[in-house]
């Protein structure tokens, strides 16, 4: 508390006037911008076909909202599968890679094998490869390998991106973990493997949490790769379910669509809502360090 | 450095260390490293989907040079790149000043405006996609109400406007990822630095100026790195609102890339377009790297 006053300084030397020129109008213009965007997809997914397509009635409110388009969302597409699809794609692959990056930072971190610190270096190179440069080999690989249009196409080249993020994040952590603490338990007569599930883990558990839901958050959004590398409709992930499924030919079912895009967002949403500490710290710490 | 105590552990840590490393990297080097040299050596052959290439030296790049098109699709991904990247630093640099100041709920604030960031991008260009709608756009609806147009404007239609409108969503995307990194640069200055600036009667401009600019820079740089790298390979914003259009004037090279490659089959045509941006992300990269050198020993020390 004193802290905060502190640092926020000598605000009340401020007229009110010039903070609501300088601060609080600015600010609402800010909220509206980012904001509005939302209230009118969840607006538009409530919406009856007929204010929808009206030019006449205020478009700012719905008169008669319907639950119409959540039920065609649901029955007539294959929604719930590309919702399933997403949730196992999501999960399976930010596990995979958490586990991959565990490893990967500790030996980075504290093991400071030979050439360690040339790999901590690639790894960070790894993180700004964009998959818009990856997917065209990537589909060819995926091919021959033989996984086309399979949830394992997708599982295994998640950690591409999530892996170097990941590992980037996690050696952040383990930097601030005292050494003394393992240098004891190595006197005590401990295995590396025990400091690691032990103390190192336990100790970083606020980061495995940030790495989590971030990898689980860019897996949830990833769009080109599951674009390119599954075809058929009950093996699409939502993001592509949704822009490819829903519109067919000039017609928008723009109710659906705004449905879909809700009800997809809505997840990581949530996630988000009860984690955002840890969000932030990833975002910000991936970005500092 | 890691003590005497640790000293013997020295013949075998490199073998654990290796052991450690195995998973990670054996994913990476399968499905990053191998791609991405194959993905270059794609650039030089004639492959199409369903059929292996055969070399044909740098002919995808010589068809590609005299390709009104690809030039055109360099041209957009730089004017893209830069005129949504210095918006995105601008407003995303005022937000992060205005939530750094003394605010009711600012936490809750602060949340609230990473939203755009989290939601999955391409159902947010949806939600962009109906508010651009040439027929039934809120905004045409608004400014038709207020008097200030006649007719409902095309924004996806016609070339510059789509330019604009997919610019606009695409800074809507980034400003809050720009802001709340500079935010938390902001609250590592030290308030005694404002202090000190104050007492010596610094006006705020000055302070801005020559207190918040150069402890921010390191951080600004490394931000913006991001921002330009994402911005210049972007790919599902576009796709979702224009798939390049209309008549290619909002066509990057990521979306040329995959329309030539995917559902036009080209695969070594696709991936040469994706390897000249290779050379541009080298740029950035190299950028992000001076970026972090910097910013240690303007932190103090920590230089381990």
């Amino acid at each position: 508390m004193a802290d905060s006053e502190q640092r926020e300084g000598m605000h009340y030397l401020e007229s009110l006037p010039r903070r609501w020129v300088t601060l609080y109008i600015p600010l609402l213009l800010f909220l509206f911008f980012l904001l509005f965007p939302f209230y009118w997809m969840g607006l538009t997914a409530f919406k009856p076909n007929a204010e929808l397509l009206s030019t006449e009635d205020n478009p700012f409110w719905v008169v008669a909202p319907t639950l119409e388009h959540f039920k065609k969302l649901f029955i007539d597409t294959s929604y719930p599968s590309w919702m399933w699809n997403t949730i196992i794609i999501s999960v399976v692959s930010t596990f995979l890679s958490l586990a991959a990056s565990v490893f990967a930072a500790y030996a980075i971190e504290r093991l400071r094998f030979k050439g360690s610190h040339q790999i901590g270096l690639a790894i960070f190179l790894a993180y700004l490869v964009p998959p818009s440069i990856l997917f065209i080999p990537l589909a060819t690989m995926i091919f021959h390998l033989g996984i086309f249009d399979t949830r394992w196409a997708l599982i295994l080249t998640y950690p591409t991106f999530l892996i170097p993020f990941c590992t980037w994040l996690l050696m952040g952590y383990f930097r601030s973990i005292p050494f003394e603490l393992e240098e004891c338990a190595l006197i005590d007569g401990a295995t590396r493997w025990q400091i690691l599930t032990r103390i190192v883990l336990p100790l970083a558990v606020p980061g495995l949490i940030s790495a989590g839901i971030f990898a689980f958050t860019l897996s949830w959004n990833e769009f080109i790769y599951a674009l390119t590398f599954v075809s058929a409709s009950e093996n699409k992930t939502v993001p592509v379910g949704v822009i490819t499924e829903l519109v067919e030919g000039d017609v928008y079912h723009w109710g659906s669509l705004m449905a879909g895009a809700l009800v997809g967002s809505l997840p990581v949403a949530i996630m988000y809502s009860f984690f955002v500490e840890y969000y932030v710290a990833g975002m910000t710490g991936a970005v500092k360090e | 450095m890691n003590g005497r105590s640790l000293g013997g552990w020295l013949d075998n840590r490199n073998v654990l260390g290796m052991l450690f490393m195995l998973p990670g990297a054996a994913i990476l080097v399968v499905f990053l490293t191998y791609p991405l040299g194959l993905g270059v050596w794609l650039g030089f052959t004639d492959a199409k989907v369903g059929r292996g290439g055969e070399w044909i030296g740098i002919e995808n790049y010589q068809w590609l040079w005299d390709d009104s098109v690809f030039r055109l699709s360099i041209f957009n991904t730089f004017l893209y790149t830069v005129v949504a990247s210095v918006i995105k630093f601008g407003l995303g640099l005022w937000l992060a000043l205005l939530l750094n100041r003394h605010l009711p709920f600012k936490s809750f604030l602060r949340a609230i405006v990473l939203l755009p960031f989290i939601v999955p991008t391409v159902l947010s260009a949806i939600a962009f996609w109906w508010i651009y709608d040439a027929q039934f756009s809120v905004v045409s609806w608004t400014l038709v109400k207020l008097g200030l147009i006649d007719e409902y404007i095309n924004f996806l239609g016609e070339p510059n406007l789509a330019r604009a409108s997919t610019i606009a969503a695409n800074v809507w995307r980034g400003v809050p990822f720009v802001a709340i990194c500079l935010l938390a640069g902001l609250q590592t200055i030290s308030p005694t630095m404002y202090e000190a600036a104050a007492i010596d009667g610094a006006t705020p401009w000055q302070q801005f100026r020559n207190v918040t600019l150069p402890m921010l820079s390191p951080i600004i740089a490394v931000v913006m790195t991001f921002s330009v790298l994402f911005t210049f390979t972007d790919f599902q914003l576009i796709w979702v609102l224009t798939r390049g259009g209309p008549i290619n004037a909002t066509h990057l090279m990521a979306t040329l890339s995959f329309q030539r490659a995917i559902p036009g089959g080209a695969l070594g045509e696709g991936a040469a377009i994706a390897t000249a941006m290779i050379p541009f992300l080298l740029a950035a990269i190299l950028f992000s790297y001076f970026g972090l050198q910097r910013r240690r020993w303007q932190q103090g020390g920590r230089d381990n």
